[in-house]
């Protein structure tokens, strides 16, 4: 109807669109996706293989970052009275996961043994002090006091038990220490700059001590290590928790009746005399190294710092895994672009000679590897050596494939007509066509690699246990017997690890599919 | 014809790639500096039998000592240092029965249970279901063996005090490997090494029924009439399990070599822990031969998939 009055549009009023534009070679207005920019896209959908590439770097940056961040030691820093601790840090106290504290439950003589403690903190110069004192001095190990409970343990008999959440650092007291007269000058020193007490009265050595090695009898016990009332008669008697409970020392005393604060151990002269000390050992730490031992994830089995061990496990697992997956991956390129593009004689006996070095077990030729050159090359080389040995074949036989999928397409044949050379046809025609592939193979060997260099050296095949570096099997075999009594030493490793093999397999199958083109759009 | 004629060649294979194989392996052990067993009223004996296994000859012809020796009288050489003087095989032998059960065990758990969440979730596909499996799949194919090893102990032993501790023999289990109390402490291993397993049947299920349940036949079949359950019992699951048979039939293969990290924290006499205690005890002639155990096992693996997909598909013709 309408249409009727186009039908003689005036000749003028029509104008050319692009007149005298050159529109056949005309620019794309938006960039071009090219294949890596299209994986990229595809991989940033896949929310989860995002996150965990965001963990991977995560657990990198605390690899890298927490010697510096975390703690005030270096990672070969090690005390192994502070051994087997669990997490503490002085300024966190408040919070459970932080105190330092171990449940645990003792009979009334180890009970009172952990109270004195705390007394004989408080008790500076041998003056008395009472039980609140004692608790409520800063060195004192308890942390949380239960009510106590009988336990019926055999038929006649029954024990009282004392349920209470203990400081793991404090419960270890007082300790002997044999230094040169200068270092006591120096403790002494430091003490008064500080305020804090290193030095603490030395105790007597009589029929009151039952173990003249351990520090923390400061009051007078029988030879079960209960706490006796002596009196002038020299009859002894029990002393029973109670809410007053008040101890006897045993400190040794001057003729005037002051405590001693050391004695001598042997030595000649004046500056090569040993003195024998009774150190707060807290303190003494603190005098020793500066600060607090604060430890974030608590300390191994030797008294290594247990985050920066488990950082230089993470390193140490990182840098074999990368390592292996380049050395892997270039040699799986070459083996399998050469067999591949060749094909024939060539392909055969490489594919036999392929077949050989996949029979062999992996753990036999580690073995085989560690026997034979641990002493020359050391523990890593021999591992780097091992992994290399058989696994660039996964990548070569991948690769292989792909050259046998493209070197018989046009373009290839065009190239080889137009003069091109072999090398020039496999690395610049054929060869980035496989690279989505290998890449996504790349990233699969990391969570591999750190699994079995794990359980090597968990099962104790190879050593990687130093002082400047641990794998985190190590961690986990060291833990293996004793960790029902210290968790920690089992749960933070284990974490670690689980979260790296986890991020990296949801990292590596998220690349896995951006790079596979039959996915593409099945998504949508 | 053609059949028998692939498999035997692939076992002609097999036995060069085990001959190869087996040579380098001799030739690296034998080279070590070998500790002379400190038995005093054994010494004669040792030395007569060193002799008679060649350790005073040159490499080439110990090595054709130990070949006759295996041919003729199977004496895969002495065991010095676990047990003294005891054939290397009979050792092996005693092994094998603890590392089979406890692996036949938890095939036997996580075969139909990996199966079943693997069919579930594909049936189920980018529903909640799915996604709560393909993330439980996902974890638990992650975390190492020994963390379920500890979490096992932690809980079973531990937490609720549900197991007993320990089997400390043969003996104290009743003098059985099939004892009640003996399958009772064996349950915590079992556990251990179902959760991986079940995790990988359950993700290799459900990624080959996927595919199958998009197949061009299976909308075919629903042309036809099957109802879903129809068309996916008798078409999709079918052609699903082309490949999942062959890797189950491998597992099976693979019990035999067992897992180190499970026999070891469990304390299991098992051979992986021969393995390690011979490396470790320096037994040259236990390792030598537990190494080709273990290489035979994983060759005849390989060959097993391969002929076992011409057996179930009969699309798939093998040597052609």
């Amino acid at each position: 109807m309408d249409n009727k009055q186009y039908d003689s549009i005036p000749k003028e009023k029509f104008t050319l669109i692009h007149h005298g534009e050159k529109i056949s070679d005309k620019k794309f207005e938006d960039k071009p996706i090219g294949y890596f920019k299209d994986a990229l896209i595809r991989f940033k959908k896949n929310k989860a293989s995002v996150i965990a590439f965001w963990i991977i770097l995560g657990i990198v940056a605390f690899a890298f970052l927490s010697p510096i961040l975390i703690t005030n030691h270096d990672s070969t820093f090690m005390c192994n009275m502070y051994s087997k601790k669990p997490a503490r840090i002085a300024s966190l106290s408040n919070l459970k996961l932080f105190d330092g504290g171990v449940d645990t439950k003792s009979n009334e003589s180890g009970y009172i043994k952990m109270l004195a403690i705390g007394m004989g903190a408080a008790d500076t110069d041998g003056s008395g002090v009472t039980l609140e004192e004692g608790l409520n001095s800063p060195y004192s190990p308890m942390i949380e006091i239960g009510e106590p409970y009988e336990q019926v343990v055999s038929k006649t008999k029954s024990t009282t038990y004392y349920p209470f959440r203990v400081d793991a650092y404090l419960r270890e007291g007082f300790v002997y220490r044999s230094i040169e007269q200068a270092e006591y000058e120096k403790i002494k020193a430091w003490e008064n700059e500080t305020g804090l007490q290193v030095l603490y009265p030395v105790i007597d050595n009589n029929e009151w001590t039952m173990d003249p090695e351990d520090a923390n009898y400061w009051y007078k016990t029988n030879e079960k290590g209960q706490p006796v009332k002596v009196s002038a008669s020299g009859d002894a008697t029990l002393i029973k928790y109670s809410d007053n409970l008040v101890l006897e020392d045993n400190y040794m005393r001057d003729a005037d009746g002051n405590v001693m604060f050391y004695t001598y151990a042997g030595g000649g002269n004046h500056e090569s005399a040993q003195y024998r000390v009774r150190v707060l050992y807290y303190n003494y730490y603190q005098y020793l190294y500066g600060s607090t031992p604060d430890y974030i994830m608590g300390t191994d089995s030797q008294g290594y710092d247990l985050a920066l061990r488990i950082a230089s496990g993470i390193k140490l697992s990182l840098m074999i895994s990368i390592c292996v997956s380049v050395i892997n991956f270039i040699i799986g390129a070459i083996w399998g672009a050469i067999a591949g593009y060749y094909g024939g004689t060539v392909d055969i006996l490489m594919e036999r000679f392929t077949d050989i070095l996949s029979g062999v077990p992996f753990i036999v030729v580690a073995t085989l590897f560690v026997i034979h050159l641990s002493t020359k090359v050391g523990a890593i080389g021999c591992l780097l050596f091992a992994y290399i040995l058989t696994g660039w074949i996964g990548t070569s036989s991948r690769v292989r494939t792909q050259f046998y999928r493209f070197k018989n397409q046009e373009y290839v044949m065009a190239a080889r007509t137009l003069g091109a050379k072999d090398s020039r046809i496999i690395w610049k025609h054929i060869f980035p066509n496989t690279l989505g592939t290998i890449i996504t193979s790349v990233a699969l060997v990391i969570p591999s690699t750190i699994l079995s260099e794990s359980n090597l050296s968990f099962l104790g095949i190879i050593k990687l246990n130093t002082s400047s570096y641990i794998s985190l099997g190590n961690l986990l075999a060291d833990a293996s017997g004793i960790w029902t009594n210290y968790p920690h030493l089992m749960i933070y490793p284990a974490l670690f690890i689980s979260l790296l093999m986890i991020s990296f397999n949801l990292f590596g199958n998220g690349l896995r599919d951006a790079f596979n083109p039959s996915l593409r759009g099945t998504e949508e | 014809m053609k059949m028998a004629k692939y498999v035997l060649k692939r076992l002609v294979l097999m036995f060069f790639v085990l001959f190869v194989i087996t040579t380098t392996c001799f030739m690296l052990v034998r080279i070590l500096p070998r500790p002379i067993p400190e038995y005093k009223n054994l010494q004669e004996i040792i030395y007569a039998r060193w002799d008679a296994l060649g350790y005073n000859e040159p490499l080439l012809v110990q090595y054709g000592i130990y070949l006759k020796n295996i041919f003729t009288s199977w004496d895969f050489g002495t065991s010095w240092y676990i047990n003294v003087n005891v054939p290397a095989w009979d050792l092996l032998t005693d092994r094998l029965l603890p590392t089979v059960l406890v692996n036949l065990y938890s095939l036997i758990i996580s075969i139909p249970i990996g199966i079943g969440l693997g069919v579930y979730a594909a049936i189920k596909k980018n529903k909640w279901q799915d996604t709560v499996i393909s993330t439980a799949v996902m974890i638990f194919i992650s975390v190492p063996a020994y963390v379920y090893a500890f979490l096992v102990q932690y809980f079973l032993y531990f937490k609720f005090n549900l197991l007993p501790l320990q089997v400390y023999s043969l003996a104290d289990a009743g003098g059985s490997w099939f004892t009640w109390k003996m399958f009772k402490s064996m349950i915590a291993p079992v556990l251990a090494l179902s959760f991986g397993q079940i995790a990988g049947l359950c993700r290799y299920t459900r990624a080959e029924l996927t595919e199958t349940l998009t197949s061009d036949y299976m909308l075919l079949a629903r042309t036809k009439g099957l109802t879903r359950s129809q068309a996916t019992s008798r078409h999709a699951l079918k052609n699903a399990m082309v490949p999942i048979l062959p890797m189950i039939i491998s597992t099976f293969i693979g019990v035999l070599s067992g897992s180190f990290v499970i026999e070891q924290i469990f304390s299991i006499p098992g051979v992986g822990q021969l393995y390690l205690t011979s490396i470790r005890l320096f037994d040259y002639d236990v390792f030598m031969m537990d190494s080709i155990f273990y290489t035979f096992i994983s060759l005849l693996a390989g060959i097993a998939v391969d002929i076992s997909y011409g057996f179930i598909d009969p699309r798939i013709r093998m040597g052609e």
